[in-house]
Order: structure tokens, then C-alpha cells, then sequence
């Protein structure tokens, strides 16, 4: 079941367009910032909020890559892999994050703590390597940096 | 006096936004109250006398892109603003975003009365948080002033305008890919025609203009068409933002008379190469553009001078290459975003980009075969516009293509050597 909040917050943006099917994603986004990802259940009960199959759904959660359809961390790292960042060093950056944590690329720590994906040019490429963790971004990253920053992130 | 930078002048050197009552200290809003006193015709004819050319990449004309929503056309109509900067190495509509949105906003609710549009909406890329949280906030102070909503300043125009967050993927940025998107659809692109401006967004007309396109429009409508072009050392009129990325001294942002060199550009804004490094080539504006190199070091940064030295302006936000970093293995990096990017729609996008993709990674790892290289150049022949739907595969093609005839020898000896000499 949608919890009322989530509910409330999809409706409020059905009079931001002419149909239902155009909110969406944004009502899987609603769902995933209060649970973290978007689990089979919340697809089906969005369906039939929005008048949409399942499988047209899990078509367009499928396609946009800051939705989640599996578990992920109580945070989310996305390190840059574009071409700048990669110019300055975030091969060396990644691997760092990737010992630190003991994990590679696409996992999360078994403490539940971090999930670290790859993500595609941030748009700080003047302050490059740069990544996100949940909605802050963080630039001009060194092994130092980073791991300074990972302990604001309890 | 008119502004020479009239993007970046106002904006506060403590990188907070400009706010409501600071941009209409600085003349804010009195472009968009001067545009409702004219008809849409005459908006139109403005823009199109500057010479405004979109900003995104493409450098279609504006003032013609508005003038293709028939006379007649069905409403509602839309607008959007493409404020999905996704392109590798550009970071330029974000500084616009995040210091002053209303330039945006007025950009846009000008361009909206000029096209007869009812709905417009700020397609945002989800990562631009920041961007995100002074964009609501800025139009929050918009509707509260008159300059948004029904019956605009009392001229009997309205427009709503809405921000629209992504949820990813950079064929959002492409535009009719943008529109499925805006529909909750994937973002796959369209068949075109019917275009935008006949069919569009929920089957309506619809303009679609680049974030920096729409924040030229106040102060074009302000100072006039001339004046714009006489910002500009050359036929496109404007100032242009400018930037560069990579190992160079100052990487950053400049807004500069369009046609301001790349010697220019690379030497005295972004400070020369860092200490160490010796230039080898650049993408001039974006990964999908094609390499240039020293000999084109004093080639004008237009949409007409960059395209005759074999190149796109693009976004205009410049990545250097450096004699320390392996021009094969930024090619696979570039390629991998293209082959990760694909919608999966086309064959040669789809199959293609993910095979040259294996080609460039085995290269890289000392596995590259004698004949890769022509195997590659065919494949860059079969990206070519008209071959796909969208221009995601013949932007991929330009910085490969380009890098085959800039480093031969460095592909070659990967080949021979059956190792990167970087690594």
C-alpha cells in the first residue's frame, strides 16, 4: 500500500499535467525518496493509481538510471566515470573508494552503510574528479578528501 | 550602457542566487514588460535579426525555431526549457541555473508569450540539486510578483511554469526523447516530422530551447537586435559561456564575445597547461564533437568557424587532451558513455556503439588485432546522420572518427606493441 504522504504527494502533482500516465516517474521518485528504492509491491499499487500496467511501469523504471528497483544503502555514492573526471584521475579515485569500502562498483557494504554506482558527467567538470553522495556533490576529490567526506555519512 | 556580459554581470561573486528584488534592482523583468507591449510577430523578428543561435549544441536559429508554431496552431502549447546538461564536459547551463534562475524564467516567459505557449516547463536533470531547490524557489517569487501565472502583469497573457525533475539518462537531453520523457514514457526518440512546433509534447506545439538559448532572450529584447550582434566578433551574434576542463591551469567558465578564439580561450582564460603537460588536441565543445589539435589552435569559437576546421562548437565547454593521458583510452571512456547511453532503439547505436566499445577496451588492454582501425572507421561511416533517429550515434562518431585521424600512430602502436605506452 502507498502510505497516505506518498499518496498525497503523487496527487498534488496530477495537476501539473494533462494525464496521469505523465506523473509516473515522478511517483516513483515520491516512492523512493521515502523508502530508499521502488519494490514490485509500490509498482503495482502505483499502477493502479495512475491506470498503468506493471510492465509498462517497470519499462520506464528500467530506463532511468536514479531509479532504483533494488535495495540500495542508507547512502548513495555516485562517482563520475565521463570523460573529465576520468582525465583527472577518477580510475584512481573510484579505486579508492572501492578498498575503502570493500566493495566494487554496483554493490553496497554489508552494513548497509553505502552503495557505490558509476554515474555519467556530473557537470563540475572544472572541479573534476567530482561525485554525489545522496543529494551533495563533492569536487576536486583526493584519497584525503574522500575519506574526510565518507565520515559525514553515518 | 548596455551590459557586454549581460549572463554573468548580475550574478552575486559569493555564489548565492540572485534573488527577486536584486535582479529587478539590476532591470530584471523590464525585458518581459517591455515584450508584452509588442505583438509575438515582432518578438520573433527580434530574435531572429540577433542571430541568436541555440545554445544546446546544434546551433539551430531561435527566432526561426519560434517561427516554425503555426499561426493557427491548436493550444495548449508548450514550452521547454532543455535544462538536461548531460553532455561530458559541460558545465555551463549550471552556472545559469544555480546564480540566476530568473534569467531563465523571464527568458522563458518572453519566449512563451512569442510563441502563444500556455504551459512551459525546466526539464532539470535530477543530479542538479542545487539547481533544483533555487529554481523553485525563484519561481515561487515569479508567481508571487505577477510575472508568471494568468494574466501576466495584466497584459491578458498567462503561461504556467513548472520544474520537471529527471529521473537519468542523457537521451533526455535529446529533444523528442525529452518529450516521451515529460509523458512518463522511456525516452526513446521520435520519428521526425511532424516536428516539435507542429506535434509535440502530449501531441501539441511545442518549442523546446536550450537553458543558455532562453537567457539571451531578456536582453535581446532589452538592448536590441544590434547591439547583440555587436557583442559577437563574428556572424553569430552573443556572447557565448565558455569553458575548459582537464589539465589546464584555471578549468572554469568565462562568458566572452562569441568568436573569442581557442588559443585565446586555452592560453589567457583557462591559464595554459598545467606545469608537465603539453597540449595534444581538444574536444572543442562536449564529448560529441570531433577532436581538433594545434593546427586549429586560432580557429574562432563559433557554430561557423569550428564547423570549418572540421569540428562542432557544441556546447562550447572545451575538454583538453594532455601528452601525460592515452588518447586510446579517452576514446574507449568516450565511446562506453555513447554505448551506456544508447535507448536501445536503432541498430547502429545499439549494436554498434557496444562492438567499438569491446574494440577500443581490448586495444587498450593490449588485445587490439591488425585491421581494428579500419573496422572502427567503417563503423563511424555506419553512425552517420540518417542512419538513426536521433544524433546520439553520429555524436559518438565525432570524437572517434577525429581521434583515428589525429593519433593514428597512438592507436597503431597499441596495435603493435600489444600494450598502452601510457600504462
Amino acid at each position: 500500500m502507498l502510505s497516505p504522504e506518498e499518496r498525497a504527494e503523487i496527487e498534488a502533482e496530477f495537476p501539473h499535467y494533462p494525464n496521469r500516465k505523465a506523473v509516473c516517474i515522478d511517483a516513483m521518485k515520491i516512492v523512493q525518496k521515502r523508502r530508499g528504492w521502488v519494490p514490485d509491491e509500490a509498482l503495482a499499487d502505483i499502477g493502479e493509481l495512475l491506470g498503468m500496467s506493471i510492465a509498462d511501469l517497470d519499462g520506464v523504471a528500467t530506463f532511468y538510471n536514479l531509479i532504483f528497483r533494488r535495495p540500495v544503502g542508507r547512502h548513495v555514492i555516485y562517482v563520475c566515470d565521463s570523460v573529465s573526471c576520468w582525465i583527472m584521475g577518477s580510475d584512481r579515485q573510484c579505486g579508492h573508494l572501492s578498498e575503502r569500502l570493500g566493495i566494487q562498483l554496483g554493490e553496497t557494504t554489508p552494513d548497509g552503510r553505502f552503495t557505490l554506482i558509476p554515474i555519467v558527467c556530473l557537470g563540475a567538470c572544472d572541479h573534476a574528479p567530482v561525485m554525489m553522495i545522496d543529494d551533495d556533490t563533492h569536487f576536486d576529490l583526493t584519497p584525503a578528501r574522500i575519506d574526510r567526506i565518507l565520515e559525514r555519512y553515518p | 550602457m548596455a551590459a557586454e556580459k549581460p549572463l554573468t554581470l548580475n550574478m552575486r561573486p559569493d555564489g548565492a542566487a540572485l534573488d527577486r528584488a536584486a535582479y529587478e534592482r539590476a532591470g530584471g523583468y523590464g525585458a518581459l514588460r517591455k515584450a508584452l507591449k509588442m505583438s509575438p510577430a515582432e518578438i520573433v523578428e527580434e530574435v531572429k535579426a540577433s542571430t541568436l543561435r541555440g545554445r544546446g549544441g546544434a546551433g539551430f536559429p531561435t527566432g526561426l525555431k519560434w517561427s516554425f508554431v503555426p499561426v493557427n496552431a491548436p493550444h495548449p502549447r508548450y514550452l521547454v526549457a532543455n535544462a538536461d546538461e548531460m553532455e561530458p564536459g559541460t558545465f555551463k547551463d549550471r552556472l545559469l541555473l544555480e546564480r540566476n534562475p530568473h534569467l531563465l524564467i523571464e527568458g522563458m516567459a518572453i519566449a512563451g508569450y512569442a510563441t502563444g505557449t500556455d504551459v512551459g516547463y525546466i526539464f532539470l536533470r535530477g543530479e542538479y540539486k542545487l539547481a533544483a531547490a533555487r529554481i523553485a524557489n525563484a519561481l515561487a517569487e515569479a508567481y508571487a510578483a505577477g510575472y508568471l501565472g494568468a494574466n501576466i502583469l495584466g497584459s491578458g497573457y498567462g503561461m504556467e511554469l513548472r520544474l520537471h525533475l529527471s529521473a537519468g539518462r542523457y537521451m533526455c537531453g535529446e529533444e523528442t526523447g525529452m518529450l516521451n520523457a515529460l509523458e512518463g514514457k522511456r525516452a526513446n526518440p521520435r520519428a521526425k516530422p511532424p516536428f516539435p512546433p507542429v506535434s509535440g509534447l502530449f501531441g501539441k506545439p511545442t518549442t523546446i530551447n536550450n537553458v543558455e538559448t532562453l537567457c539571451n532572450v531578456p536582453p535581446i529584447v532589452a538592448n536590441g537586435a544590434a547591439w547583440f550582434r555587436g557583442l559577437s566578433r563574428g556572424k553569430d551574434g552573443g556572447t557565448k559561456l565558455y569553458g575548459a576542463s582537464g589539465k589546464v591551469n584555471r578549468p572554469g567558465i568565462w562568458e566572452l564575445p562569441m568568436g573569442t578564439t581557442i588559443r585565446e580561450l586555452l592560453e589567457e582564460h583557462a591559464g595554459g597547461m598545467l606545469d608537465g603537460f603539453r597540449f595534444r588536441g581538444l574536444l572543442p565543445g562536449g564529448a560529441s564533437t570531433d577532436f581538433l589539435v594545434e593546427q586549429h589552435l586560432d580557429t574562432p569559437m563559433d557554430f561557423t568557424e569550428v564547423q570549418k576546421a572540421g569540428s562542432r562548437m557544441g556546447t562550447g565547454t572545451m575538454i583538453v587532451l594532455d601528452d601525460k593521458t592515452c588518447p586510446v583510452g579517452m576514446t574507449w571512456n568516450l565511446t562506453h558513455f555513447f554505448a551506456q547511453e544508447s535507448c536501445g532503439w536503432c541498430t547502429p547505436c545499439w549494436s554498434g556503439l557496444g562492438w567499438a566499445e569491446r574494440v577500443l577496451k581490448a586495444m587498450e588492454e593490449g588485445q587490439g588485432q591488425p585491421g581494428d582501425l579500419e573496422k572502427l572507421a567503417f563503423q563511424t561511416r555506419f553512425w552517420a546522420p540518417g542512419h538513426t533517429f536521433c544524433a546520439l550515434a553520429p555524436g559518438a562518431a565525432e570524437p572517434l572518427q577525429s581521434a583515428l585521424k589525429y593519433f593514428r600512430e597512438d592507436f597503431e602502436r597499441h596495435i603493435t606493441e600489444g600494450r598502452c605506452p601510457w600504462r
